[in-house]
C-alpha cells in the first residue's frame, strides 16, 4: 500500500511549527478556511480512492485568487508542502494530503462567471461542477463536452488538473481539447493567465502543458471552457456479442470504416450483468459482452450512420442488435454503463478500478491476458472499457476483510498496468498517476524522460512542494521498485544504489 | 509497412551524436527541416542540423487512426499516404511551399482553416520522441489516444519552433476523410459575414472553413452527403470548388500574397477587431491576415488589448512572435532551461531570450 509516504522514496520536509503555520495562514483566510481540529480536517484525509488516507496539518480554504497566492506564498517561505483538492471525486490518490502539510481546498470558488453564447465560451471558477456548466450552457443550445463519470459531483479545477475525459471524449476530446485559458497560481504566489480567448496564445503551449499537470505546477483559479453546438440528434445502438474476442473485433471494424461515434462503450458478461441487476438497463443477460455505440450529428446523417453501424455490427458476428426506440430508452442503456462502478457492490464487499490504455488492436490479446493474470491471482475481474479509445477500467474485486487480498488486488492492478505498456500502451488513460500508480510510471518511463519531468516541474515550483511525492516518482523510488520488477531479463536503473 | 519512396532513414543514432557534440563544446544547433516556415521565426545562428534526412513513416495502421512517422518525412508523402486510406490530418497544416516535412509542421503549430471545428495541432499530437540538450532520447506520450501518465511534454513541443528538444518522431491521431466537401460563395460584406459566421458556428452544421477575402464569405462544408446538403440549403450562396479551399490553407490566396509579408493576428473570434477589422479573415474571424511588410507600431499593443497576438508567417523584417508578459518570459526560459539547459536548440528563434 501506498497510503503512507516514504521520506526516503517520495519526499521529506522538516515539520512546521503549528502555531507558526496558524500565525501565518489564519489572518490570510475569511473566518472559519483554516482547520486544524480533528473532526474538522478529517473528511479531507482522502479522495475518491479511500484506500489511501493521511491527515495535513492544517485545511485552507480560501475564497479569492489573492488568498490563494497568498497562503501559496506564506507556504513556501515556511517550506510547507500544499496539495490543492477540488471535489476530491478523483481515482488516483492525487488530492491526498501530505502529511503535515497543507490542504489548499477549492470548494469555495463555486460561481459560474459567465457564458458567452456567441463565443461558445464558459468562464468559471475552479469549484463548479462539470455537469452544472452543461446545464448552463443548455438554454444557448451548446454544451461542455468532457463527461467523466463522476460528472454530477466532480469540479472543473480538478478535471484540468487531471485532463479528464469520459464517455463522449472520442469524438469531443479530452479536458485539454476544451480549454482555451486558466488563471493559474504558482507557488511564489504569482498569477498568470496560460493559453487565451485567442487560438494558439504567443510562446509556448503552457495551458497543454498544465494540463493533466495533477496539481504538481499551480493551483486553477479561474478557467475559459470552450463550449460546443448541442447535436441535432443523438441514438443508440446496443449491440450483443457471445464472445469477447468478437465484440472486440467489431470495434475495429466500426473504426476502420470512418466512423466517429459520440461514444463506443464495451461491458463483458460480468460487469453487464451486475449492471442489469442494479440498474436494470435491458440489457441481454447472457451475452459475453456488449457494445453501446452512439452516434450524433444531423437527423439523415445519424439515421445512414446507424444503418451503417448495424450492419458492421451483425457481421462482425453481433447475437442482437437494438437501436435504443425512444430517449428513455436510450438514457436506460446509458444508465446501465455509468452505473457499472457502484453495481460491483452485488458481485464482491471491494472493487478496485484499473485505468489503463492500450491501441485497440490489442485488445482481444489483452483481456485474454488479463484473464491468465485474474486466474494467477485468483480474484475476478470485470471488464468496462471505453472500447473506442482503449482506455479499459478492469475492476477487480475483492473483499477487503480477508487477509491479504487487497495486496492480491494491488498486485493484479499492477501487473494488468504493466500488461498494458507492454503492447505501448499506457498506466492511465484518465484518472491520473497520483499516488496510486507512482511505482508504474517506472515502467513507462526511462530515468531521463523521469528526470525531464522534475526538471520541468522544478521550473514552476523549484522546491518541490506543490502536490509532492505524486504524479512524478523520484528515481530512488523507481530503482526500489525496479529491484522487484526485473523486465526483459534488465534490471533498470542499475546505476542506482538500492536501499 | 507503408514506406517512402526508398530513402528511409533512421538517424536518430547520427542526430544524437551531433547534439552530443553541441554539447560537448557548447556550439548552437539550427535545426533544418524542409525551409518552408523560415519566415516564421528569428534569424538562427548556428551550425545546420539537417533533419531531412531522418525520414519514412514508422508505423500506419488505418484502423488505428494512428500514424508514426521520423521528423523529416515530407507532409506530401504523409498526407498521400493518408488519402490512400481515406483518412487526412485534422489541422490542416498549411503548405507553405514545397518540401515542407512533418517535424517542421509540428514545430511551428501552424494549423489550417478547419482549426476552429476540428482543433489545432497540438490537439493531435499523440506522443514524440526527442533529442534534449543532452543528446538523450525522450519518449513523452504515446500512440494512444486517452494517456494522462506524466506531463504533456509532447504537447509542448507544438509550437515551440525546436528550441525545445529536436524532434525525432512525432505520433499523430489521424481522422477519416469527410464523405462529401462543398464549397459556398456568398456575397456578403466583412462585418455581416461575421455575424453570420457566428450565428452558423452555434448551430450543429458541417462548417469546416470560414474565410472571407474582404470581399466575399467563403464557406467550406465536410460531413455526411444529408447534413452538407441540409447545410447548403441553410445557407445558400453560389456554389464554389472545394478545391479553391488549398490556396485559403497554404496562404496563396491573392489576397494573402500581394505584400512583402504576411502577419497572423490571431484574435477572439468573436469580440472588436480595432484597427484589423478590415483585413481578410480565417476560422470565423479568429485568424485576421496582414498582408505587409510589417504592421504598424502600434499594432502589437492593440492586438494585446483586443486579447489576441501577432505572429510573422512570411518575411524577414520586424519582430516575429507577440512579446510575452515578463512573469510569462521568465517562465518561459525556465522550461527552456530544463530540457535544453544550454540553449543548443534554435537560440532566439521565438524570443532573444530562449
Amino acid at each position: 500500500m501506498l497510503d503512507t509516504f516514504d521520506p526516503r522514496l517520495d519526499a521529506d520536509f522538516p515539520a512546521v511549527d503549528p502555531a507558526i503555520l496558524r500565525a501565518r495562514l489564519e489572518p490570510i483566510l475569511p473566518a472559519g478556511g483554516f482547520l486544524t481540529r480533528l473532526e474538522a480536517i478529517r473528511p479531507y484525509e482522502s479522495d475518491g480512492l479511500p484506500a489511501y488516507r493521511a491527515l495535513p496539518a492544517a485545511v485552507a480554504l480560501p475564497e479569492t485568487v489573492e488568498q490563494v497566492a497568498a497562503v501559496l506564498k506564506a507556504c513556501r517561505d515556511l517550506g510547507v508542502p500544499v496539495v490543492a483538492r477540488g471535489a476530491g471525486t478523483g481515482l488516483s490518490g492525487g488530492a491526498l494530503p501530505f502529511p503535515g502539510g497543507v490542504l489548499l481546498v477549492m470548494s469555495k470558488f463555486s460561481r459560474i462567471l459567465g457564458i458567452d453564447p456567441l463565443a461558445m465560451t464558459a468562464r468559471v471558477q475552479p469549484g463548479v461542477r462539470n455537469l452544472s456548466v452543461s446545464e448552463a450552457a443548455a438554454p444557448h443550445g451548446l454544451f461542455y463536452a468532457p463527461d467523466p463519470s463522476s460528472q454530477l459531483a466532480c469540479s472543473i479545477g480538478g478535471n484540468v488538473a487531471e485532463n479528464a475525459g469520459g464517455v463522449h471524449c472520442l469524438k469531443y476530446g479530452l479536458t485539454v481539447h476544451n480549454v482555451l485559458s486558466a488563471q493559474v497560481v504558482t507557488l511564489d504566489g504569482e498569477i498568470l493567465t496560460l493559453g487565451g480567448p485567442a487560438s494558439d496564445a504567443a510562446g509556448y503551449d503552457l495551458m497543454a502543458l498544465f494540463t493533466g499537470s495533477e496539481g504538481l505546477l499551480g493551483v486553477v483559479t479561474e478557467v475559459l471552457l470552450r463550449l460546443q453546438p448541442l447535436p441535432e440528434t443523438t441514438r443508440l445502438i446496443l449491440a450483443a456479442f457471445d464472445d469477447v474476442g468478437r465484440a472486440a473485433g467489431a470495434v475495429a471494424s466500426i473504426m476502420a470504416a470512418g466512423v466517429v461515434p459520440a461514444g463506443l462503450e464495451m461491458m463483458d458478461g460480468p460487469a453487464l450483468r451486475a449492471a442489469e441487476d442494479f440498474a436494470g438497463a435491458g440489457y441481454p443477460r447472457d451475452a459475453a459482452a456488449i457494445l453501446l455505440c452512439e452516434i450524433d450529428g444531423q437527423d439523415e446523417d445519424v439515421a445512414e450512420e446507424i444503418e451503417r453501424v448495424s450492419a458492421l455490427l451483425r457481421e462482425s458476428g453481433a447475437t442482437e442488435v437494438r437501436v435504443a426506440r425512444d430517449e428513455a430508452e436510450r438514457r436506460r442503456f446509458w444508465a446501465g454503463r455509468k452505473g457499472a462502478f457502484p453495481a460491483m457492490g452485488r458481485l464482491a464487499p471491494d472493487y478496485y478500478c484499473i485505468d489503463g490504455t492500450i491501441p485497440r488492436k490489442s485488445l482481444p490479446f489483452v483481456l485474454a491476458e488479463m484473464g491468465r493474470l485474474a486466474e494467477v491471482h485468483g480474484l475476478g475481474v470485470a471488464n468496462v472499457f471505453h472500447a473506442g479509445d482503449g482506455n479499459l477500467h478492469p475492476l477487480i474485486l475483492y473483499d477487503a476483510n480477508l487477509e491479504g487480498d487487497l495486496e492480491k488486488a494491488e498486485a493484479l492492478g499492477g501487473a494488468i498496468l504493466e500488461l498494458c505498456v507492454s503492447v505501448g500502451g499506457s498506466i492511465t488513460g484518465e484518472h491520473g498517476v497520483g499516488r496510486e500508480k507512482i511505482n508504474q510510471m517506472c515502467v513507462q518511463f526511462t530515468p531521463a524522460e523521469v528526470n525531464a519531468f522534475h526538471a520541468l516541474k522544478a521550473a514552476f515550483d523549484p522546491r518541490g512542494l506543490l502536490n509532492p511525492g505524486k504524479a512524478i516518482p523520484t528515481l530512488a523510488r523507481c530503482a526500489e521498485y525496479g529491484g522487484m520488477h526485473v523486465h526483459k531479463g534488465a534490471l533498470p536503473f542499475a546505476h542506482l544504489e538500492r536501499f | 509497412m507503408p514506406t517512402s519512396n526508398g530513402s528511409d532513414a533512421d538517424l536518430t543514432s547520427a542526430l544524437a551524436e551531433a547534439v552530443r557534440g553541441a554539447a560537448a563544446d557548447r556550439t548552437p544547433l539550427e535545426i533544418r527541416g524542409g525551409g518552408t516556415h523560415a519566415g516564421m521565426g528569428r534569424p538562427v545562428s548556428g551550425t545546420p542540423l539537417e533533419m531531412g534526412g531522418h525520414r519514412g513513416v514508422v508505423a500506419y495502421d488505418p484502423a488505428e487512426l494512428v500514424l508514426t512517422a521520423r521528423a523529416g518525412t515530407p507532409l506530401s508523402e504523409i498526407e498521400a499516404l493518408l488519402a490512400e486510406h481515406g483518412q487526412m490530418l485534422a489541422f490542416e497544416p498549411p503548405r507553405l511551399g514545397s518540401g515542407g516535412t512533418l517535424g517542421g509542421a509540428v514545430a511551428t503549430g501552424l494549423s489550417g482553416p478547419r482549426r476552429p471545428f476540428t482543433g489545432a495541432v497540438r490537439d493531435y499530437v499523440l506522443g514524440a520522441r526527442i533529442l534534449n540538450g543532452q543528446g538523450e532520447v525522450l519518449r513523452f506520450g504515446g500512440t494512444v489516444f486517452k494517456n494522462v501518465a506524466g506531463f504533456d511534454a509532447f504537447r509542448l513541443m507544438a509550437g515551440a519552433h525546436g528550441t525545445l528538444g529536436v524532434l525525432l518522431d512525432v505520433s499523430l491521431r489521424v481522422v477519416p476523410r469527410p464523405a462529401v466537401e462543398a464549397a459556398r460563395v456568398l456575397d456578403l460584406p466583412s462585418g455581416a459575414a461575421l455575424q453570420q459566421v457566428a450565428d452558423l458556428m452555434r448551430r450543429p452544421l458541417p462548417l469546416s472553413g470560414t474565410f472571407h477575402d474582404g470581399q466575399s464569405l467563403h464557406l467550406r462544408l465536410s460531413g455526411g452527403r444529408a447534413g452538407v446538403q441540409a447545410a447548403i440549403t441553410r445557407i445558400g450562396g453560389e456554389a464554389a470548388d472545394p478545391a479553391d479551399w488549398e490556396a485559403v490553407r497554404d496562404l496563396t490566396h491573392p489576397v494573402l500574397t500581394r505584400g512583402e509579408g504576411l502577419w497572423r493576428i490571431a484574435l477572439p473570434r468573436t469580440g472588436p477587431a480595432g484597427e484589423f477589422a478590415d483585413l481578410p479573415w480565417d476560422q470565423g474571424g479568429g485568424v485576421r491576415w496582414l498582408a505587409a511588410e510589417t504592421p504598424p507600431a502600434q499594432a502589437w499593443d492593440q492586438a494585446a488589448a483586443l486579447g489576441g497576438h501577432i505572429e510573422r508567417v512570411r518575411g524577414t523584417a520586424g519582430s516575429a512572435f507577440q512579446p510575452l508578459p515578463p512573469a510569462l518570459l521568465a517562465l518561459h526560459r525556465r522550461i527552456k532551461a530544463a530540457l535544453d539547459p544550454d540553449g543548443l536548440f534554435n537560440p532566439g528563434r521565438m524570443y532573444a531570450e530562449v
